[in-house]
């Protein structure tokens, strides 16, 4: 199912200026800084981490709806970021979003029917008769009444906006989707039926998913491969199933440790983090996580280490998982 | 163990429309002193009016029409203001999912925390700002003396949420009602809230409610659960026997449609349809419209919530073998 790479990030940053009052050098938020990630056609890559880490600035550097500092996006062995606007614009036909809020990213003045219409306009894409039909095929792919293309988003639920939202991002029939907290504003029972239709779509139309969300569980269930993100960086990248069994990277290790469990009588083993996130402005010098780091050694606070493969085929960006000697216990009682 | 808090019959209605609408429909718990009852439920559950019905806070849009509220065996309900005034803040307390609206931004946080122990224990000023600082050190905030000066926006979502826990646990109360203490917050921030929240609570025998939507959340603190749904009770039992044996087809289906972080599974549970409108709610079970079992008597009136088991009562007309099977 997957296999060939479809769109790649290379070497990329997105630094965005902070205005500072008085005199000194501006100040740079280091959003993303320096992530290379390939997503494989047909997978879904879970991108997980905490608020500030930059994944939706990563999520909206994949579709150039920002422009990256520095680095490539390669989309089939183009590089999106050289493209002229026509160009992108054709691109995009294939690379779409979805969003968190079902509220906030509809248009309240336009109809459902015309909010999916929109990219066919957009595209010069068939007349009137046609694009009526295109609409109605989507309202059933994402199982909506084919009536709501002439009703409001208002008119809707929280999860059924989140159809709409979807149906949008189909429009176009795309092969790859960010999907953007796309069921985090979601109650549970509703947000299990948007996660399978996102399910059987990927099955009946073939698509490429690069899943945001802070919620593990949702992440693990839906994943083929997860990424997970610190302050700016890719600190691990391996199979779903992997990580979860057996995270290596000690963030990685804190941040499913935290997750609550799904069972009163499942063990708690808790790796509690020390002080908070460092400012994306104010990043550590060698490893990032090395002042939270319970396994941190001199070295980890010089030099910065790069994401290199392990044996097993996961990826780790830390000096003591790439030569062997990071203990594979988490260390007791140093997490104050 | 007595009692705190011993809610009965709590029906909230809108106060303009107070004959068609429904917040909560007869609603009964009690929470004893060291309990920790967690309360599920999804948007339009109720369960956030529910805590504020029993802090007297409800908006005044909404009204208690029916009900008893007794906390600490001082029967509440119907009273004026000023007795639910007399409990707030020093028999009860509640804290709330966004801190940073509930803390003043233009008060130092040493001054929000002063303020309940000078107008509720009574401290003179030295003594409270010697009580304030314990109290920070209490809820583990690093470097608790330098913090006391600190406006709330100069700390971390985490950091404030401490800083309402301590301000909650400034009077002693002997109930604590938390609205969905740690959703606004990280992962890892969030576990740290918790296993805070529960530390304190065994320390200090508290009766404590805690209101979420996060199942999650309610296997790692509760020792008893509610499932609200709709305004009504539909099970309450121990927080093992609603995830080994869940007996209303809500709490079933919600237990199926969350993924499981600590196995694959293939397909999440959904529950057809959403849940109904205050104003348009049906007249039997109020899960009926989307539940799968469903049969014409569950459609006549509401099923009343009975005990199935020891501690374990369910609100479902099949749970008691009630419905024809069919055929």
């Amino acid at each position: 199912m997957s296999g060939a790479v479809l769109i790649e990030a290379r070497g990329v940053h997105k630094h965005f200026p902070m205005r500072t009052s008085g005199f000194g050098a501006a100040a740079v938020v280091r959003a993303v800084d320096g992530v290379d990630l390939g997503i494989r056609k047909g997978e879904t890559l879970g991108l997980v981490g905490e608020s500030g880490c930059g994944k939706s600035t990563l999520g909206r550097l994949f579709l150039r709806l920002i422009e990256p500092t520095d680095g490539a996006i390669l989309h089939k062995g183009t590089d999106l970021t050289s493209l002229r606007r026509g160009a992108l614009r054709a691109r995009r036909r294939d690379l779409q979003i979805i969003f968190q809020d079902p509220f906030g990213s509809l248009n309240p003045r336009k109809t459902v029917g015309a909010i999916i219409a929109e990219a066919y306009a957009i595209h010069g894409l068939g007349d009137r008769t046609e694009r009526a039909r295109w609409v109605a095929a989507t309202l059933d792919l994402v199982a909506l009444p084919r009536d709501a293309a002439r009703r409001y988003p208002h008119e809707f639920s929280g999860g059924q906006r989140q159809r709409i939202g979807i149906a949008r991002a189909l429009a176009l029939k795309p092969e790859f989707i960010v999907c953007d907290e796309a069921v985090s504003a979601l109650d549970v029972s509703v947000q299990s039926q948007i996660i399978n239709l996102m399910q059987d779509l990927q099955q009946e139309l073939g698509l490429t998913y690069l899943f945001i969300s802070h919620n593990l569980a949702v992440v693990r269930h839906i994943s083929t491969r997860i990424a997970v993100m610190y302050l700016g960086r890719i600190v691990e990248l391996a199979d779903a199933d992997a990580l979860f069994a057996h995270p290596v990277h000690p963030y990685t290790r804190a941040l499913l440790s935290a997750v609550p469990v799904s069972h009163p009588d499942q063990p708690r083993h808790r790796h509690m983090l020390r002080g908070d996130v460092p400012s994306a402005t104010a990043v550590p010098k060698g490893c990032r996580f090395a002042p939270r780091c319970s396994f941190a050694e001199p070295r980890c606070l010089e030099l910065d280490p790069e994401l290199s493969r392990l044996d097993d085929g996961r990826a780790v960006a830390c000096l003591l998982a790439a030569d062997g000697t990071l203990p594979a216990e988490q260390r007791g009682g140093e997490a104050d | 163990m007595a009692d705190v808090l011993a809610v009965e019959g709590l029906t909230v209605r809108l106060a303009a429309n107070p004959d068609r609408s429904s917040i909560l429909d007869d609603v009964g718990f009690t929470v004893s002193e060291g309990e920790v009852l967690g309360i599920v439920g999804e948007s339009g559950s109720g369960k956030s009016m529910l805590a504020l019905s029993v802090m007297g806070l409800l908006p005044p849009a909404l009204t208690i029409r029916a009900g008893r509220i007794s906390v600490l065996g001082d029967e509440l309900a119907g009273r004026p203001r000023e007795a639910w005034r007399s409990h707030r803040g020093r028999d009860m307390a509640m804290i709330f999912q966004e801190p940073m609206t509930s803390l003043n931004p233009v008060m130092r946080v040493g001054s929000q925390i002063t303020e309940v122990l000078r107008w509720r224990g009574g401290l003179g000023r030295t003594r409270a700002r010697q009580r304030a600082l314990e109290l920070l050190e209490q809820v583990e905030i690093p470097s608790p003396r330098s913090r006391l000066d600190a406006f709330p926006h100069e700390l971390s979502g985490g950091m404030r949420q401490r800083v309402m826990i301590a301000i909650a646990l400034a009077a002693s109360p002997k109930l604590l009602i938390a609205d969905e203490p740690s959703t606004a917050l990280d992962v890892t921030v969030q576990a740290q809230i918790l296993d805070l929240l529960r530390s304190l609570q065994r320390q200090s025998g508290l009766a404590m409610i805690l209101i979420t939507h996060d199942l999650g959340v309610i296997a790692e603190i509760a020792d008893r659960v509610m499932v609200l749904y709709a305004g009504r009770v539909a099970e309450t039992a121990p927080v093992r026997s609603i995830f080994n044996a869940p007996a209303h087809p809500y709490t079933q289906v919600l237990l199926g449609s969350i993924p499981d972080i600590a196995a694959q599974r293939a397909r999440l549970a959904t529950i057809p349809g959403s849940v109904p409108d205050a104003l348009n709610m049906p007249p039997g079970c109020r899960f009926a419209p989307r539940c799968q079992y469903c049969q014409p008597p569950c459609e006549m009136s509401p099923p009343a919530l009975r005990p199935l088991a020891t501690d374990h009562n369910v609100a479902c007309l099949r749970a008691f073998g009630e419905l024809a099977v069919p055929a």
